[in-house]
């Protein structure tokens, strides 16, 4: 059996690697990759407590999460088509002007 | 542990079996397409090859292993290489859970025709299938070529798109059954109805809806025309393989063909009763006539996969994207309202 | 050594090492691939933690659905443009603090945690969580969950439409 406490560090590394890939990559599509790494790790959490103490109500959150992830994923890349569109570039440094 | 290891023999040797069956399966399923489709366009198909042909995929296969296996220049090396593994990897993973027969008996030994019966089976079975989407969107883009490419981009979106209503015809059947093993789901179907009709799920009442919206979405996911658009090759060249040569383009072709068999061997589970079908004469019949009804149901739904491309014409682009966005998707939604409607009114 | 705990440590190295390659890698599609394996061993993980339904949905909605997406776009944007440019932005020693500072936080936190506690035995009297998994959260979502479920369908309806419109609308004002 393994113990509870190695999926929470495991979750807690991923969770900052995650982190570290959102503030240091440039590429739009990376960064946004990273909060997918960082919602797993949190799903990850999840699902190990929901196990520890026996209840499945932890099991539904990760669903409830993956349903969000999918919505953020649907709109975040159409954002990134858009963005792309008009700067033919997905750098993150030039997204500093409110309009077009 | 000796029981483990039994099962851990037992189980390697259902693989193995299974792939080599498999795999002649592929090689001979491209010797009836040939031949089938040669004969509904008045042609003799291939006969120089052994009698009728029979020795055609052999000399297919060696011409295959012989060639010079070639990667472009400025191809993507790595993916290059992994593409048609990811392609072949899930079709054949798939194949796992289906149950192609009974439980015989042979002297002592109990033989379960079932590599394994996963509770989550039809889960499994997505899961699984939804991977093989990158192979071909991997193999385009790793060519670094614009006939690839487009190749990859097409057959994502097309294989993202008609994914929902295969998923969304399924739902009603596991409305129906109420499972979603595929053992239970075929166990469910045996016995019959006044003593004739068998209680195949496609005679259960709004069914036979969602096995139209299955195998006209399952005809798309695995490239087959009408919807073979990633492939195109009047348009495309040869679309998403266009670079690919010798054992790597062997092995999408095999994927194509063991996606062929894996759809219509889940179409025969869900919707054709699996190995449900008249069983007589001594015990070791009865374990082998199971095997017998499952694998003539599955080519039957091939003949029919063949008779469709022999027939049809290419879907243009945006005819497949409406097709599938605005018929299929919500005729497979309605289905399982109704199919929902009539589970509660019986219940 | 259990073989829990071997498979365990085999899936913790893969989605490790694979999201240290997402975070690293130059090209976006070989970062999409690398998540692509962490998103597999985590679904591993959870195999492991008896929530077979959840890995299944993993596998589809993640691998199945969103990464395709990622892929796709990915794919559609033009890639020698953005392969060459600079992988990283000056805020890297605040990336570094601040990862450390949280990896200091979560370390605390596991450790004045206490002893770390095994997992309960599978066969829990109360919870029966092993067998038919995908059928209690099926009751779950909706006798327990019926409202968020509800609100999780209509936020799906509202992405949808978001993304149809943010995608189409250099389209409409180019007519």
């Amino acid at each position: 059996m393994v113990p509870l406490n190695y999926f929470l560090i495991l979750a807690a590394i991923l969770f900052c690697l995650g982190v570290i890939g959102f503030v240091m990559k440039r590429n739009l599509i990376t960064m946004f990759m990273s909060i997918e790494l960082m919602l797993n790790s949190v799903n990850l959490t999840f699902v190990a407590f929901s196990r520890h103490i026996n209840v499945l109500s932890g099991q539904i959150f990760v669903f409830f999460v993956m349903v969000i992830a999918a919505a953020e994923a649907a709109v975040g890349l159409a954002i990134i088509v858009a963005f792309y569109r008009n700067r033919e570039s997905l750098n993150v440094d030039e997204v500093d002007r409110m309009k077009l | 542990m000796s029981e483990f290891s039994s099962f851990l023999l037992g189980t390697t040797i259902k693989c193995i079996v299974v792939i080599a069956v498999l795999i002649g399966a592929v090689a001979y399923t491209t010797w009836l397409e040939r031949k089938v489709v040669a004969h509904l366009q008045i042609r003799w198909g291939p006969s120089r090859v052994g009698w009728h042909g029979l020795l055609q995929p052999i000399a297919d296969v060696l011409k295959l292993l012989l060639k010079e296996d070639m990667t472009p220049g400025q191809a993507s090396k790595f993916l290059y290489v992994l593409a048609p593994l990811i392609a072949f990897v899930p079709a054949a993973l798939s194949i796992t859970v289906i149950p192609f027969g009974n439980v015989a008996h042979f002297g002592s030994q109990t033989v379960r025709f079932q590599i394994t019966d996963l509770n989550v089976g039809i889960l499994f079975i997505f899961a699984v299938t939804s991977v093989g989407v990158y192979g071909v969107a991997l193999g385009g883009w790793a060519s670094n070529n614009k006939y690839s490419l487009m190749g990859g981009l097409r057959s994502s979106a097309q294989m993202i798109s008609y994914e929902l209503s295969l998923g969304l015809s399924v739902v009603s059947v596991l409305l129906v059954t109420g499972t979603l093993s595929l053992g239970q789901i075929v166990d469910l179907q045996g016995g019959r109805w006044f003593g004739i009709i068998p209680k195949w799920n496609i005679f259960v009442f709004p069914l036979f809806i969602s096995f139209f919206t299955y195998f006209v979405s399952a005809i798309a996911e695995t490239n087959r025309l009408p919807f073979d658009l990633p492939e195109a090759e009047n348009e495309l060249v040869a679309g998403f393989h266009t670079e690919y040569s010798s054992m790597k383009f062997g092995m999408f072709f095999l994927t194509e063909y063991i996606n062929m068999i894996t759809v219509s061997a889940i179409a025969t589970t869900l919707f054709f009763g699996g190995w449900h079908g008249p069983t007589f004469g001594p015990l070791w019949l009865r374990g082998i006539l199971p095997l017998f009804w499952f694998v003539s149901k599955i080519v039957a739904f091939l003949l029919f996969y063949i008779w469709t491309r022999g027939t049809l014409p290419r879907f243009r682009y945006d005819q497949l994207m409406a097709f599938g966005w605005k018929f299929l998707v919500p005729l497979s939604l309605a289905n399982v309202v109704l199919t929902s409607l009539v589970v509660a009114w019986r219940a | 050594m259990t073989f829990d705990q071997i498979l365990f440590y085999c899936l913790a190295a893969i989605a490790i090492i694979s999201a240290l390659m997402v975070i690293t890698r130059r090209n976006p599609v070989h970062s999409a691939m690398f998540l692509i394996t962490t998103l597999f061993s985590v679904a591993g993980i959870y195999l492991q933690l008896h929530a077979e339904f959840l890995a299944a949905v993993q596998v589809i909605v993640y691998v199945g659905g969103i990464m395709v997406l990622f892929l796709f776009v990915i794919m559609l944007v033009n890639l020698e443009v953005v392969s060459t440019e600079r992988r990283f932005n000056k805020q890297w020693i605040i990336a570094l603090i601040a990862s450390a500072v949280l990896l200091v936080e979560f370390g605390y936190v596991i450790v004045r945690g206490g002893k770390s506690s095994l997992l309960p035995p599978v066969t829990g009297p109360a919870q029966d969580l092993t067998r038919k998994n995908s059928e209690q959260i099926g009751l779950m979502l909706y006798q327990n969950y019926m409202l968020p479920f509800e609100i999780a369908s209509l936020l799906l309806l509202v992405a949808i439409i978001g993304a149809v419109i943010l995608a189409k609308r250099r389209l409409a004002s180019d007519k």
